[in-house]
């Protein structure tokens, strides 16, 4: 926060004094609820960042030259939030596929059973580590794609500190059983409706620093993040329109009910894997794999198609998670034919990525980062094509309620989210903070099969558990009745449950090694000399220095 | 051609948000908009009745602890499913239920019409601890749900929320709320009879965790589970055979 100037820290002192109050009144009226002890988390929250802004705010005024450069301390916080979140999320993660093998781990707390932590997993792992690498990398991404700083220096600290507060109140909530038990938003009220002012300050700032590039063009992987930005802002606002029950009541009810709450539910729900999930990494995509692969993009009418496929097809997919159900057949049909159809541009971005690497094998057997990056394009292909397949209605007769839905879920959270974010993160973090290279280049090569062998037991364990269900739900005998009942299928799938947890855990493992890693390379390894090509077009160059095309 | 428009478009931020939105809406658009002006999404049923106070507060909880998130509610037009859990659901069946809680995982069976499948005792003894009654099963164990009072206070600041998401609550209801809830749950207490004459003669009045004087979190969730499937009677009117029944040897 060195680069603050004294009036943007009296801003930011002023915004948490607000926060503050807020969070104050909310532990009044929510003495008796769940909503008084958030009031005091954001109370606390709010005071422990105005003790960092008045304890920096004594320091000297920042150097003028600043401007000259990137802004790239949010970046930095944003990595620490997304390897603290990622240990977390998976930790839970982990505690969840074990209480399902062995029940009493909850150790007969209420806050630690099952339906509790599921969702702290999902939102840690999705929110807290996706989106805060999603929002660090976007700095980065636009202000060298754009060759422009950030437009100002309080917005982004404010997008980054709003949004894990974010995340903050989310998880802590289910804990206390806080939750309105929509998939992908179990977020109360309140929190969504920060969540609105966080996200709207994001994309002012977004298009802020794109008016300001100077490239004429916006580079591919802006669109990715900007359709990401805008299209998950409409689908949060839709998706979470509720009443509470009073100010002081976290519990607030959807004003969508049944089978029109179900639609709306998974129009979100499939798109929030859309834009949040697939636009937001795509972008990581665009950027990270041809700067480390030193080649350009493949193809750009491929990038073209696969965009506007993306963006337009997606958005009519949803209803194919609700086959045989109580909504009209037509949905049902019309959300299967859009999933078929959207293998298509779905394979345009997978196929323009390992096509980008064509001449470049030799980088992808050295370089364990570039292999990450390769790996993660390889699994975006293949989630996407099951994802098409599973919209097929008797093929979702079979897998809908089964493992294998949590299967082709971590087949893309793990293969292609999680390892296309550490590709960017260990490209990114020499990068940013000026570093010859990571650390142990060992290490990254120990992470890569970690992450590998853990993602492909994972995903082999659930395809298998969940066939093994759905065939046994339906299976007849001789004299045409079930053949099983409900308790025989939980009990084939206790081996599964538990090889299950065993690969969740080698992908923490491989997590923790990462975060040490990334920890070595910003306080060891030996910083490189200003470098005089990262900075600003628009900047004056010092004298001497080599002046060219930033990137 | 394509390519020289859309290198413009590239050159505009505004206007290439402008065209996310627009090819982003469409879809949605089409399939969600429909959805509340057609008759046809929702069947007209008379029988539909409201859940009461306590069944409210029981789904409540089921929603807090995430049951959710292994207990589908929608039994879907397949042949194993109506023979396995019952007639297959109807959309009239969670007309009121802000949110749905169709689910989309069975780690455990189906709920939809768990209700009166069960005593009340199977029901305690179950959600006490699963193991007790079904040795395989890996639930967790809701024990501390028989030690907990159910909130009673702010029932009536419930229902009056539902009502403005367009349950349709009646003033009597509302004021009724806490009155109504411990009623049931207390059976020959002079409150019960108003919980009967609100919400019709099927509302089942019982000492559901099997403790007739106070009332708890175990009370309201087993109200919750008894009711499940039988809000209404349609679904067992209609016995058209399913829409499509896959052959089991396929």
């Amino acid at each position: 926060m060195g680069q603050l100037t004294r009036r943007e820290r009296d801003l930011a002192a002023a915004i948490l004094l607000v926060l503050a109050i807020v969070g104050i009144a909310m532990a009044a009226a929510g003495r008796f609820d769940p909503l008084g002890v958030h009031g005091a988390v954001v109370l606390l929250y709010s005071l422990a960042l105005l003790y960092l802004i008045m304890s920096s705010s004594f320091g000297p005024p920042p150097d003028p030259s600043r401007i000259s450069r990137y802004y790239d301390d949010p970046i930095k916080v944003g990595v620490w939030f997304t390897l603290f979140w990622a240990i977390f999320g998976m930790f839970i993660g982990v505690w969840a596929a074990a209480q399902l093998a062995w029940p009493s781990l909850n150790f007969d707390t209420a806050w630690a059973s099952f339906g509790r932590i599921r969702p702290a997993h999902t939102t840690g792992v999705i929110f807290g580590f996706g989106g805060n690498a999603l929002i660090a990398t976007s700095f980065h991404v636009v202000q060298r794609t754009s060759r422009a700083r950030l437009a100002d220096q309080l917005s982004p600290w404010f997008v980054l500190f709003g949004y894990n507060l974010f995340c903050i109140l989310a998880v802590t909530g289910y804990f206390m059983g806080v939750t309105q038990s929509k998939e992908y938003a179990e977020a109360e009220w309140y929190a969504d409706f920060w969540l609105v002012i966080v996200w709207v300050t994001y994309f002012v700032l977004y298009i802020r620093t794109l008016a300001r590039r100077r490239e004429p063009h916006i580079y591919v992987a802006n669109w990715y993040y900007m359709a990401f930005i805008v299209v998950v802002a409409i689908l949060h606002i839709i998706n979470n329109l509720a009443v509470p029950v009073s100010l002081g009541h976290a519990k607030s009810y959807t004003i969508w009910a049944g089978v029109q709450d179900s639609m709306v539910q998974w129009w979100y729900g499939h798109n929030a894997v859309a834009f949040f999930l697939t636009a937001g990494f795509l972008a990581m995509l665009y950027y990270y794999l041809p700067k480390r692969a030193e080649r350009p993009i493949f193809s750009y009418r491929l990038s073209i198609l696969s965009f506007w496929g993306i963006t337009f097809f997606y958005m009519w997919a949803g209803s194919h998670h609700l086959h045989y159900t109580a909504l009209p057949h037509w949905v049902q049909n019309l959300g299967m034919t859009f999933s078929v159809m959207l293998l298509v541009p779905s394979w345009a971005s997978a196929g323009n990525a390992l096509l980008t690497l064509n001449g470049a094998w030799h980088k992808v057997r050295d370089d364990a980062t570039l292999r990450f990056i390769m790996m993660a394009a390889f699994f975006y292909g293949l989630s996407t094509f099951e994802g098409s397949f599973l919209a097929v209605r008797p093929v979702n007769s079979l897998s809908h309620y089964t493992d294998w839905t949590v299967g082709h879920v971590h087949a893309g959270a793990l293969g292609w989210v999680a390892l296309i974010t550490y590709g960017s993160l260990y490209t990114l973090v020499p990068a940013i903070w000026k570093r010859e290279r990571m650390y142990s280049a060992a290490l990254v090569e120990v992470h890569f099969w970690l992450a590998f062998a853990g993602t492909v037991i994972y995903v082999f364990a659930m395809w298998n558990s969940g066939i093994i269900q759905g065939l046994m739900w339906r299976t007849y005998t001789g004299e045409g009745t079930l053949a099983y009942s409900f308790v025989d299928s939980l009990v084939a799938m206790y081996p599964y449950y538990i090889a299950r947890a065993f690969g969740g855990l080698l992908f923490l493992i491989g997590a923790v090694v990462a975060t040490y890693n990334i920890w070595m390379t910003v306080r060891g390894v030996p910083a490189l000399a200003e470098r005089h090509d990262d900075v600003p077009v628009a900047a004056p160059l010092p004298e001497g220095a080599a002046s060219g095309p930033a990137e | 051609m394509r390519e020289l428009i859309h290198r413009k478009l590239e050159r505009t931020a505004i206007g290439f948000v402008l065209a996310i939105i627009l090819a982003a809406s469409v879809g949605g658009i089409v399939e969600i908009a429909p959805l509340f002006t057609i008759d046809e999404t929702v069947e007209d049923v008379e029988d539909m009745r409201l859940y009461t106070p306590l069944e409210l507060a029981g789904r409540n909880i089921y929603i807090r602890e995430g049951c959710y998130a292994c207990h589908s509610q929608m039994i879907r037009t397949l042949r194993d499913e109506v023979e396995r859990y019952g007639p297959f659901s109807l959309a009239v069946e969670s007309k009121y239920d802000h949110p749905m809680l169709w689910g989309s995982k069975r780690t455990g069976p189906d709920l939809a019409r768990v209700g009166g499948k069960y005593s009340d005792f199977w029901h305690v003894a179950h959600l006490t601890n699963p193991r007790d009654v079904v040795p395989e099963s890996n639930m967790p164990a809701y024990a501390w749900l028989a030690r907990t009072p159910l909130r009673l206070d702010d029932l009536g600041s419930h229902l009056e929320a539902q009502r403005s998401v367009g349950v349709p609550y009646t003033d009597e209801m509302i004021e009724n709320a806490a009155r109504d809830a411990f009623g049931q749950a207390v059976p020959d207490s002079e409150q019960s009879s108003g919980v009967t004459e609100r919400y019709g003669e099927e509302t089942q009045v019982s000492a559901f965790d099997g403790v007739a004087t106070r009332v708890t979190e175990m009370d309201a969730l087993v109200a919750y589970l008894q009711v499940l499937g039988r809000l209404t009677k349609a679904a067992y009117q209609n016995t058209a055979a399913p829409e499509q029944v896959p052959d089991p040897s396929d």
